[in-house]
């Protein structure tokens, strides 16, 4: 294997035997085998997977709820056993699939961290020299001698990461650990990351969460239905896994529906979904109002990290509200942001444009094409002169 | 050999043990101790039934030593292979999500019940001691059975553990053979109580049978009736140890190759 190569994964295939009765008894495995009935089906986890990850890689794999993204994780973990195919990992792999794994609740704290750590692969000597610090960075000093079934959720994630954070191998797997903890853990959890990529370490981060994989891997793999349906930069990946994810119709399960709307929106339309910075975006809202009560519209843009970008509303732009029991609505507004993907949200608003009637989330999205390099949020008319 | 003593492996193993040991007498007032009152309190129902009662074995000197030698076997053999059987399926929440070599599991399980046999020892030297049962030479013998009873005991928790993923029968089938087991051995009662030569030969044919009746040859009397003098010294006395190497390879065989699968299967 050349040496830049972390992990080279060839083909890999993997496959569940779903039995339709779970045969966990001798005597349905016998009724089964008299039957000469396989009562069970066969579900392909993964197909024909194969991609390699670079030395010093932050790689994201990213995929719905049922991609297959934890079973290659566990793949590549060496918990699974491919079906077809071969993994290569080079250099010593950190199996850490979730925080806290091997926690015993009747131990104490004290006892908890060393048996983690014998997890991880340090030795008694070796995790005594570093309980202090662990300890100390969990915040936990008063609680360490108390059973760990005592301890709060929060504080046995503390406790957990605090370890893992500690081990030192070349190559790390990271699974939806950004899921867990109030917004000061998610903070330790992003400095550890960066502090990972500072070090040039190969680390696999799996997530459904877009905005991590974004914020930190160089290159992702975009997971579907066991297939990989792409691998690249992780900015063109987002870019496809959200136009995936959120292509859903105006009554689709997506969308949130306000309790007996007063007036609802029926449908949005747009003339152009792609544009150009500096474009014209044109949004035709069509709406009905059977009660005629005076009423307001609203519309915002999401980033595709979920950043609220822009938003507006017809009161906030000294409309008088309407009274039309049914009619179409047009919002125009010249597009300067960055390029990327954007969702709009649109809503019916009461009289004083303080309460939303009808929130509709992600009724579209539009798609500033990739003129230019320029990053964040606003596209600024702007220029460069040295003086 | 060196790949399966890493420091990883050890540390792993150490812990486990720890741990083991911490969590099973959770809660209980007596602790520890429970791991010895347990022998203890089995042989105290035994004996006054049998020896008191039904006045079983009183040809054989020191019976009540004899007696406890062999419940404290069956009960090694009994402790390993029962805890073993569920150490896979008890640890599947570890199993799914780390890699660890799975044979530390059940390595790891049966260390455990080593630590509670010699500590039964201890109570066993104590009773020769009170009992005044002479040392006989033959007792340096005694580590090499009781090595043939921890093989013995380990193939079969290779094969219970990996069966126990796929079939929760296994847990109560092996329930009744162990029962089975401990009337079918002469455990608490001596060998020569039965009157056929050829059932005498069957009964020690089972490893179990032999080692014990080795054992308590070897360290209590020389009045205890073994292979070697049932069967005439012929061949057929070599049975147990084949069975054990048999099980013993069958069980690592066995148990590779179902591990590849214990994560998914759990």
């Amino acid at each position: 294997m050349i040496d830049n190569i972390a992990i080279k994964v060839e083909g890999v295939n993997k496959s569940f035997k779903l039995p339709h009765e779970k045969v966990n008894s001798i005597k349905s495995a016998v009724i089964n085998f008299y039957k000469r009935k396989r009562s069970f089906e066969k579900q392909e986890v993964l197909k024909d997977i194969s991609f390699e990850i670079k030395k010093g890689e932050f790689f994201g794999i990213v995929g719905r709820n049922g991609s297959g993204k934890s079973t290659l994780l566990k793949l590549l973990a060496g918990i699974y056993t491919p079906d077809s195919g071969q993994i290569h990992v080079n250099g010593k792999l950190t199996p850490f699939i979730e925080l806290g794994v091997g926690f015993s609740p009747e131990l104490s704290g004290r006892d908890n961290v060393f048996l983690n750590g014998a997890l991880l692969g340090f030795s008694r000597k070796e995790m005594e020299k570093m309980y202090d610090e662990i300890v100390e960075f969990a915040e936990l000093e008063r609680f360490m001698d108390q059973k760990l079934k005592n301890y709060s959720s929060g504080m046995q994630v503390r406790l957990a990461f605090s370890i893992a954070i500690r081990a030192n191998t070349g190559i790390l797997i990271l699974d939806e650990v950004l899921a867990v903890g109030d917004a000061s853990f998610q903070q330790k959890c992003y400095d550890y990351f960066n502090e990972l990529r500072k070090q040039r370490k190969t680390v696999v981060l799996v997530s459904h969460d877009m905005s991590a994989v974004s914020r930190f891997c160089d290159r992702a793999l975009y997971l579907a239905n066991g297939r990989e349906e792409y691998i690249g930069p992780t900015r063109e990946v987002a870019d496809m896994y959200l136009e995936a994810n959120y292509n859903t119709p105006i009554n689709g399960g997506q969308n949130e529906v306000a309790v007996k709307p007063r007036a609802t929106i029926k449908k949005v339309d747009f003339v152009k979904t792609k544009l150009d910075i500096g474009e014209k975006l044109r949004a035709r809202i069509s709406f009905e109002n059977p009660t005629a009560l005076p009423i307001h519209f609203g519309l915002q843009l999401f980033g595709r990290d979920g950043s609220y970008c822009f938003g507006s509303n017809t009161h906030i732009n000294g409309l008088q509200p309407t009274s039309k029991k049914k009619g179409t609505l047009e919002f125009v507004a010249t597009v300067k942001l960055v390029p990327g993907v954007y969702f709009v949200t649109v809503a019916t608003m009461d009289e004083f444009a303080t309460k939303d009637l009808d929130y509709r989330t992600n009724v579209g999205q539009i798609v500033v094409n990739k003129t230019t390099e320029v990053g964040g949020i606003a596209y600024l008319d702007h220029s460069w002169k040295l003086l | 050999m060196i790949r399966y003593l890493s420091k990883e492996n050890k540390t792993l193993i150490s812990e486990l043990v720890r741990t083991d040991f911490k969590l099973r007498y959770q809660g209980s007032v007596l602790g520890y101790a429970w791991s010895l009152l347990r022998p203890l309190l089995l042989f105290v129902i035994l004996y006054i039934v049998f020896v008191k009662f039904l006045k079983v074995g009183a040809n054989i000197p020191h019976y009540p030593v004899y007696l406890l030698l062999g419940i404290v076997i069956w009960n090694f053999f009994l402790e390993m292979t029962t805890q073993s059987l569920g150490s896979i399926v008890g640890r599947g929440d570890l199993i799914r999500k780390i890699r660890i070599p799975l044979w530390i599991i059940i390595f790891s399980s049966s260390l455990s019940a080593v630590i509670n046999l010699l500590l039964n020892m201890v109570v066993i030297i104590i009773f020769m001691i009170l009992n005044r049962v002479d040392l006989l030479a033959t007792t340096i013998w005694l580590p090499m059975i009781l090595l043939e009873v921890y093989v013995f005991a380990l193939s079969l928790s290779l094969f219970l553990s990996a069966m126990f993923v796929k079939f929760r029968d296994v847990g109560y089938i092996w329930e009744v053979v162990l029962q089975a087991g401990f009337y079918l051995t002469p455990i608490l009662y001596p060998l020569a109580l039965i009157p056929s030569a050829t059932l005498q030969k069957i009964i020690l044919l089972n490893p179990m049978a032999q080692a014990i009746q080795d054992a308590r040859w070897s360290t209590i009397t020389h009045d205890t009736l073994i292979s070697h003098t049932v069967f005439q010294g012929g061949w057929h006395m070599y049975i147990p140890f084949a069975i054990v190497l048999t099980l013993l390879a069958g069980g690592l065989l066995y148990f590779r190759k179902e591990s590849k699968y214990f994560a998914e299967n759990i």
